[in-house]
Parts: C-alpha cells; sequence; structure tokens
C-alpha cells in the first residue's frame, strides 16, 4: 500500500526533527523518500505524527497473566469489548484478553509491545498468547536470573560457557532480552527465604545477587545483544530499598563501554523507597535521579501509578507474598521447577492512602528529574502499577503542572506535603514525550527499524489530533489526554490499523527473537542440559525449544557475539 | 405507565439492561420501541419482542411487565429512580447494582437478586434463587444498602460479601447464608439449612426457625429475649454465636433457641 501523510507536524527525535511541517510518505511498509502517483494522500494538518509507541515492560501475555485472567472475573466484568466485522470480542481491564490487548494498544498508537517475564519453560504458552494478540509487534524476555545453569556456569567463572549457554536459550525460548527478575531471590524462595541485598548468598549456589548481575552483563556484551540485561532490583516494594537500588547500579559501573548503557532497570519506582518501616516511608527519587543523571551506563523505566484498581504480577514469588500479607487479597503463588517463581494479588492504589499517594509522587518525581528523557522511559510496568490504558492521562501529568496539581488537591495531604513535585516545574513537550514513549525505548532495545521516522524505517506511525500550536498542553491537558487516548491515524506496516479509536484493520503483528552467530564454532552443551533434564525437569529435553514454525510471524534478529 | 408483554416465549436469554425509569423517563414511545437490546447473540429492537404500550400524556417513571420473564436478565440493573412491578417470574441479576428506586416482583425470581446493589427496595412476592445480594464472582463488594424482601424461599449463599443493607426471608434459606458477610443484616423467619455464616467479618444473622448446627468456628456468647433489625423488635429468646473466629470475624448469629432444642449443649459454655 503506498500512502503519502500530508502536512502533519512530525516529531521524530532520532532524526532531530522537532515539529516541523513534513510529508511522510510510505510505500510496502516501509518509509520511503519519493511519492508514487498513485499514492493514497491524507491531510493530516494541525496534527501531530510521532512513529508508532515501543512499550520496553508490559506483562501482555503468558501464564502469569493468564493465570491473572482466571483470578479475577470481577476484572472483566465491567469492561466488555463487542465484536464488529473486523475485531474480536474481548474482555479486561487491567489484564484484558489477548485480542483486546492488541487493539487497545492499537488504538492508542504503540505498534510494538515487549513482553517482560517470561519463564523459560512457559515460553511455549507465551508465545501462543503473543500469537493471538494481533496489529502490535512483540517480544519477549526470558527469565534468566535464577535459572540454574546460569548460576552454576557463574559461580565457577565460566562467563564463557554461559554466553554460549545463553544464546542457545534465547534461539530455545524465541527471546529477546536477558531479564532477571530480583536475581537469587526466587531461588531462595524454594526455600522459604530471601535475598535482602546484592551481596547475601543465594542458598546451595553460594553466588551472591552482584556476582548474577555481573555475570550476565558480561554475557550480554559478550554476545552483543541489542537490549542490556533488564533488571527489576532485589527488595523490591521494602521502604529503604533506594539503597539496594543504587548499589545494583553501582555494581556494573566497571563494565560500562563507549558510554552506552549496560542496564536497564525497571519498574525503578518500586525499588525508591526511603525510610524504615510503612510510617516513615518516603520517596528516594531524589537520590536515583542524581545518580541516573550523573551516569550513562543505566536506562530506566519508572512504573507510574495511577489510582485505580489494578492487578500485580511479577515473577517475584517473595514480594508477592509480602504483598498479599500486606493487603490480605486473593492471592497465586507459584513455583516455576528450577527457574523462577511467580505470584498475582490484585490491588488497588487509593488517592488517600499515604503509601500509595507517595509511590504515585515518585513515579513523576524520577522522570522530571532526571534530565535527559533518553533514560526513563515511560511504563507502568502494566498492570502492576496501573493497566496500559492510563498511559495518556500519565502523559498529561508529565506534559501538565496544573494537571499534577489537580491530582494532589485530591490526594493524601502528608504525602503532597513530603513530596518533591510542588518544586518542579519542569514539563515536557511533545519532542521528550516522543523520546520518552518511543525514540528512546526503541533505541535502548536496539530496534533500529522503530522509533523513528527516517529513510528505510518501518512505517509505524502514530497520528494524533492535536496542534501544538493552538493547544497549551500544560492548560489544556484535557485535550492532550482526549488526543492520546485514541489515535487519529495509526499505521501498521504501511497500512491504516486504526482511524480515530476505531479499528479498520487487523493483521498480524511480527515476534522478534536473537540469533547469535558465534565466531568460534558453539561449544556442546546438550549434552549437559539433556542430562539435567531427566533428573531435575517435568518436560522432555526435546520437547522444550519453542520451533520457530510456532511462531505466527517470526522475526530473527540475527546478532554477531565476540566469541 | 409503560407497560411491557412478550410477543412470544423466549427461547435465549434477553438482556433487558437497558430498560430502566431513567431511560424512558423523557424518551417518546416510538423512541422506547426503537431501544436495542441483546436477544442472545443478536441486537434486536425492543419492539420486535415486546408489545409496548404507554398510558398517554403521562410523565411517569413506572415500568410493568406481564408474562413469562424468565428468561429475561438484569430488569432494573442500575436503576436510581421510579418503580418496577413485574407481574410473573422473573430471570436471574434482577436488580444489579441498583441505586434506588422500587422494584416489585409478584411472582418467583431467578438467582442474583440485588446483587451489588446499593440502594432502594426488591420486594419478591415469591420464591427466589441463589447469591441474593451479592457479589459478583471474584469480587468482594456485595450489596452495600438498601432492602431486598423475599416473602417465599432463598437459595443458597444469600449475602455473599455482602457490605450493608438489610435482606429478609419469610420463608427457608439453604446452605452458606451470610458467607463472607461485612456488615449488613439478614433476617430469616424460616429455617435454615446451616453453615450460617461462614467466613464472615462483621454484621448480623438472625433465624428465627430451625437450623441443623453452627459451625465449630462460632462461639456462643449469650441469650438474648430480643433484638432489633432496623428499629423493629423481634421477640427471641436468641442463643448469641460471634465468629468466624477463624478470620478473626466479630460478626454476630441470632437462632431461635425455642425452634432449637438441640443447641442445648452450647449452654454449659455460658
Amino acid at each position: 500500500m503506498k500512502l503519502v501523510l500530508k502536512n502533519g507536524l512530525v516529531y521524530d527525535p532520532l532524526n532531530q526533527i522537532n515539529g516541523e511541517k513534513m510529508d511522510i510518505i510510505i510505500k510496502d511498509g516501509k518509509i520511503v523518500e519519493k511519492t508514487d502517483k498513485d499514492s493514497k494522500t491524507i491531510d493530516i494538518s494541525g496534527m501531530i505524527v510521532m512513529p508508532g509507541g515501543v512499550d520496553i515492560h508490559a506483562h501482555i501475555a503468558g501464564s502469569e497473566v493468564n493465570t491473572g485472567r482466571l483470578l479475577r472475573p470481577e476484572d472483566h466484568f465491567k469492561d466488555v469489548e463487542v465484536k464488529s466485522n473486523i475485531t474480536r470480542s474481548g474482555v479486561g481491564r487491567s489484564i484484558p484478553s489477548t485480542f483486546t490487548t492488541g487493539y487497545r494498544y492499537t488504538r492508542m498508537g504503540y505498534t510494538t509491545v515487549m513482553n517482560p517475564s517470561m519463564p523459560p519453560l512457559e515460553a511455549r504458552h507465551t508465545h501462543e498468547e503473543l500469537n493471538d494478540i494481533p496489529i502490535i509487534d512483540k517480544g519477549a524476555y526470558p527469565l534468566l536470573g535464577d535459572w540454574w545453569f546460569v548460576l552454576e556456569y557463574l559461580k565457577n567463572g565460566l562467563v564463557e560457557d554461559c554466553a554460549f549457554h545463553v544464546a542457545w536459550m534465547m534461539a530455545a525460548t524465541k527471546g529477546y532480552a536477558i531479564k532477571l527478575v530480583n536475581p537469587g531471590g526466587p531461588e531462595s524462595w524454594g526455600f522459604g527465604r530471601n535475598v535482602r541485598d546484592i551481596d547475601d548468598t543465594v542458598p546451595n549456589f553460594d553466588i551472591t545477587p552482584r556476582e548474577i548481575i555481573r555475570g550476565l552483563c558480561k554475557v550480554n556484551k559478550l554476545l552483543n545483544l541489542p537490549h542490556t540485561i533488564h533488571l527489576h532490583t532485589t527488595n523490591l516494594g521494602v521502604p529503604g530499598n533506594y539503597r539496594t537500588t543504587l548499589k545494583t547500579m553501582k555494581c556494573v559501573e566497571d563494565l560500562a563501554y563507549d558510554k552506552k548503557p549496560v542496564m536497564h532497570i525497571t519498574h525503578v519506582m518500586f525499588g525508591a523507597f526511603k525510610g524504615k518501616d510503612w510510617y516513615t516511608m518516603s520517596s528516594g527519587a531524589e537520590k536515583i535521579s542524581k545518580y541516573v543523571n550523573r551516569h550513562r551506563h543505566v536506562t530506566i523505566d519508572t512504573a507510574q501509578v495511577v489510582f485505580t484498581d489494578t492487578t500485580t504480577m511479577t515473577a517475584d514469588g517473595p514480594f508477592q507474598f509480602g504483598l498479599y500479607r500486606l493487603t490480605g487479597n486473593k492471592w497465586v503463588n507459584h513455583d516455576v521447577e528450577t527457574e523462577t517463581t511467580g505470584g498475582i494479588v490484585p490491588f488497588r492504589y487509593k488517592r488517600k492512602n499515604y503509601v500509595h499517594a507517595t509511590q504515585w509522587s515518585i513515579g513523576l518525581e524520577l522522570s522530571l528529574l532526571i534530565k535527559s528523557p533518553w533514560k526513563v522511559f515511560l511504563t507502568t510496568d502494566h498492570p502492576n502499577a496501573a493497566p496500559f490504558i492510563t498511559y495518556p492521562r500519565i502523559i498529561a501529568w508529565l506534559m501538565s503542572k496544573n494537571a499534577r496539581e489537580k491530582t494532589m488537591k485530591k490526594m493524601n495531604r502528608l504525602a503532597v506535603r513530603k513530596s518533591l513535585l510542588p518544586s518542579i516545574e519542569r514539563e515536557y513537550s511533545f519532542y521528550e514525550i516522543a523520546i520518552a514513549s518511543r525514540a528512546g525505548t526503541a533505541k535502548a532495545l536496539g530496534l533500529k527499524q522503530k522509533g523513528h521516522l527516517g529513510i528505510g524505517a518501518d512505517a509505524d506511525i502514530a497520528v494524533y489530533n492535536v496542534n501544538p500550536k493552538q493547544v497549551d498542553p500544560s492548560k489544556e491537558y484535557k485535550s492532550v489526554i482526549k488526543a492520546f487516548k485514541h489515535a487519529a491515524y495509526t499505521i501498521k506496516n504501511g497500512e491504516i490499523v486504526s482511524q480515530k479509536g476505531k479499528i479498520v484493520k487487523s493483521n498480524i503483528g511480527k515476534t522478534y527473537w536473537i540469533n547469535v552467530k558465534f565466531k568460534s564454532p558453539p561449544r556442546e552443551i546438550t549434552s549437559d542440559l539433556k542430562k539435567k533434564f531427566k533428573d531435575y525437569w517435568t518436560v522432555e529435553f526435546d520437547n522444550y525449544p519453542v520451533a520457530e514454525n510456532y511462531l505466527a510471524l517470526s522475526t530473527p534478529i540475527t546478532v554477531e557475539a565476540e566469541i | 405507565m409503560l407497560t411491557l408483554t412478550p410477543r412470544q416465549e423466549f427461547k435465549v436469554p434477553i438482556d433487558l439492561g437497558c430498560l430502566i425509569p431513567d431511560a424512558i423517563i423523557k424518551k417518546s414511545i416510538d423512541e422506547i420501541r426503537s431501544f436495542r437490546i441483546w436477544e442472545g447473540n443478536r441486537n434486536v429492537h425492543l419492539e420486535t419482542l415486546f408489545k409496548i404500550s404507554k398510558e398517554a400524556n403521562t410523565i411517569d417513571d413506572t415500568i410493568h411487565f406481564t408474562g413469562d420473564l424468565r428468561k429475561i436478565r438484569r430488569i432494573g440493573a442500575k436503576m436510581s429512580r421510579g418503580k418496577i412491578v413485574i407481574d410473573g417470574d422473573v430471570g436471574s441479576r434482577l436488580g444489579e447494582e441498583m441505586k434506588g428506586g422500587t422494584i416489585i416482583v409478584n411472582g418467583d425470581a431467578d438467582s442474583w437478586v440485588g446483587s451489588m446493589m446499593r440502594n432502594g427496595i426488591i420486594e419478591v412476592k415469591g420464591d427466589i434463587g441463589d447469591y441474593a445480594g451479592a457479589a459478583y464472582r471474584g469480587s468482594t463488594k456485595g450489596m452495600k444498602g438498601g432492602k431486598i424482601i423475599v416473602h417465599g424461599n432463598a437459595g443458597n449463599e444469600i449475602g455473599c460479601f455482602m457490605r450493608g443493607g438489610v435482606i429478609n426471608v419469610d420463608g427457608n434459606v439453604g446452605i452458606y447464608a451470610g458467607i463472607h458477610m461485612n456488615k449488613g443484616t439478614i433476617f430469616i423467619q424460616g429455617n435454615s439449612e446451616g453453615r450460617l455464616g461462614a467466613q464472615m467479618l462483621q454484621g448480623k444473622i438472625v433465624v428465627s426457625g430451625k437450623i441443623p448446627s453452627i459451625l465449630p468456628t462460632f462461639t456462643v456468647d449469650n441469650i438474648v429475649k430480643k433484638t432489633k433489625i432496623s428499629g423493629e423488635e423481634i421477640a427471641g429468646p436468641f442463643y448469641t454465636f460471634i465468629g468466624d473466629v477463624a478470620d478473626n470475624g466479630r460478626g454476630k448469629l441470632y437462632i431461635s433457641q425455642t425452634h432449637n432444642p438441640h443447641l442445648k449443649q452450647y449452654e454449659k459454655f455460658l
């Protein structure tokens, strides 16, 4: 399909284009230079054009998501999507069903979403669900921070062997990046314990989280993976844990090279609590943002809280158990054999609750105090801090001090008094929003075809009906919310898929995964694997890897390893 | 007054959540006739399923149903005013999330009567099914206020996750009345099949008839001569129990002493 988007105001931070009036020309799913005569022209004067949104961290598929769906019929009950000629029916609010997930992201102008926690054993299930999510491109990060082989190799200092193993895992699980969840914690949780600091020892393995993080960081560099390691910090959701988060950032300082990031810390809000207990808990965002401002080796995403009813789900079993004890809500906890754990607890963030209000404030403080939006990305850690459908509201908070003040008026007073937000004047521009929600994330993920509108890029484009020359987002933040809620046009792969919030075409999205090519002949690792599988796994080794034809639209990214 | 009569016997469930007094108040009869409703998976006009008539020139918020309405669900859902009168049996989810007004059923009603209701009155002259005043599956937020009056019998698990309001049953009830209850009152004039108030945290359940046994997680507290429900005195004498101790609950059961001689064994603990 050939398409020309005429007279739009383009925000393309990767190509340093800041609100210029330009035409975007699309041909065969790519952005091209020259117009063909038979192109269809759409006049979008007065609207802004951005690359399609790229979400770096959202739990959209997998066994924990599906268990969450089973756990929460009341979450689906009030939010029903009726089928149309093009779309299928669905339900859900905080954990929407697969098809609905795809449609809702598309309506907001998002075209690429990464599913951040995939227990390797559940890779097959995760890909089955990803196959069912239409339109958007996706990928998944296998959980490797507690995987026995990784622990054993790293304990013995065999980083190269570990790298061969991780490369095999990426191909076997069709994964995109190395994910670590509370490294060592889920393994300890199998024995009723947890690691409380990055220097605690993991039982039976005699290894510390610090060694695991550093080891996998080295592996990541050896394999030249496009994304950095993706880390969920130790001691999550515990007052005083900002120290652990800072320590974690510091522990890979010396591994940085070429001024490039080597670590992505996810949902930092949950790891930025000061204080000794819940009564003295306050924001540690200032300390963390100071550190991030001074260093280049780390990128973060915030996990912005929105006051609403949602479902928390992580692979951090001990943390979820703590959350159950705190709330008394129904809960799920699961031990995934030798790999990881998982937990789910429904949760309601309340305005009038001091801790919840402080969490809300921490997220925004992080986004606003860290000067470069290339380092801090917009997420809600869907659905942990809020469902992804709340992104437009978060964009409004980032762009408008008035919007923040309006919310603070209804919030817990003590939390507002202690918050730094009233003293922060900064407001994001559309350019910075484009960085935090697409260009920055695409860059951090190493997706070269995404997040920009240069020649040769994938034609994944979002057009929002808001005119920055007429609308002052600081005052008229409601029109910004309206615009970002339903993109005027979402273009995926060169085709219009959504128009004013209505899905007009539903196609299949790609699934990205990493295929590592080695310089040296790959070492034999499967014999060791096979032996261990016989002893410890419930599945046969041959049934373990996910075959490529299992993916709906497999898109391997080949990388050349350094070894 | 708006009167609706089914045109034929219904075979599949019909969702009538949209036809409430709030919706018809300023509508002409033609507008009401063209309301879209779901008959199974088909979206149809209201007129195709019902004969509709309206008393001329009245601005009235009363809806009157006659005939066999057992396949019809969600009558009076989310209504906040007016009155619905039903002559005949009615399907499930009557008065779901109701905020005010009155529903009177001259017949039986199916399960989920007044589930999650906040205010208003539902009066059923016949029997009702299970889960009256309950929360939706998975939710902990059941009936919060208002009153459900049943002149016949009720099914199992009435008042499940109830948070307020009153359920008054003249007849008998099934098992697990007031399960997970947290505030509110249930008055059972007939018999209970037992397992009363399992996992209740607060609230009050009064049984004037028989009950086979009390759950072991309730402790006997006292014998009282009478009790009160919304200002009205109920004559006893009653054994009172506190529980559910397994969940640190402080709910209260009032069980008739005269009808339950087999509970005399508890008296030695007083």
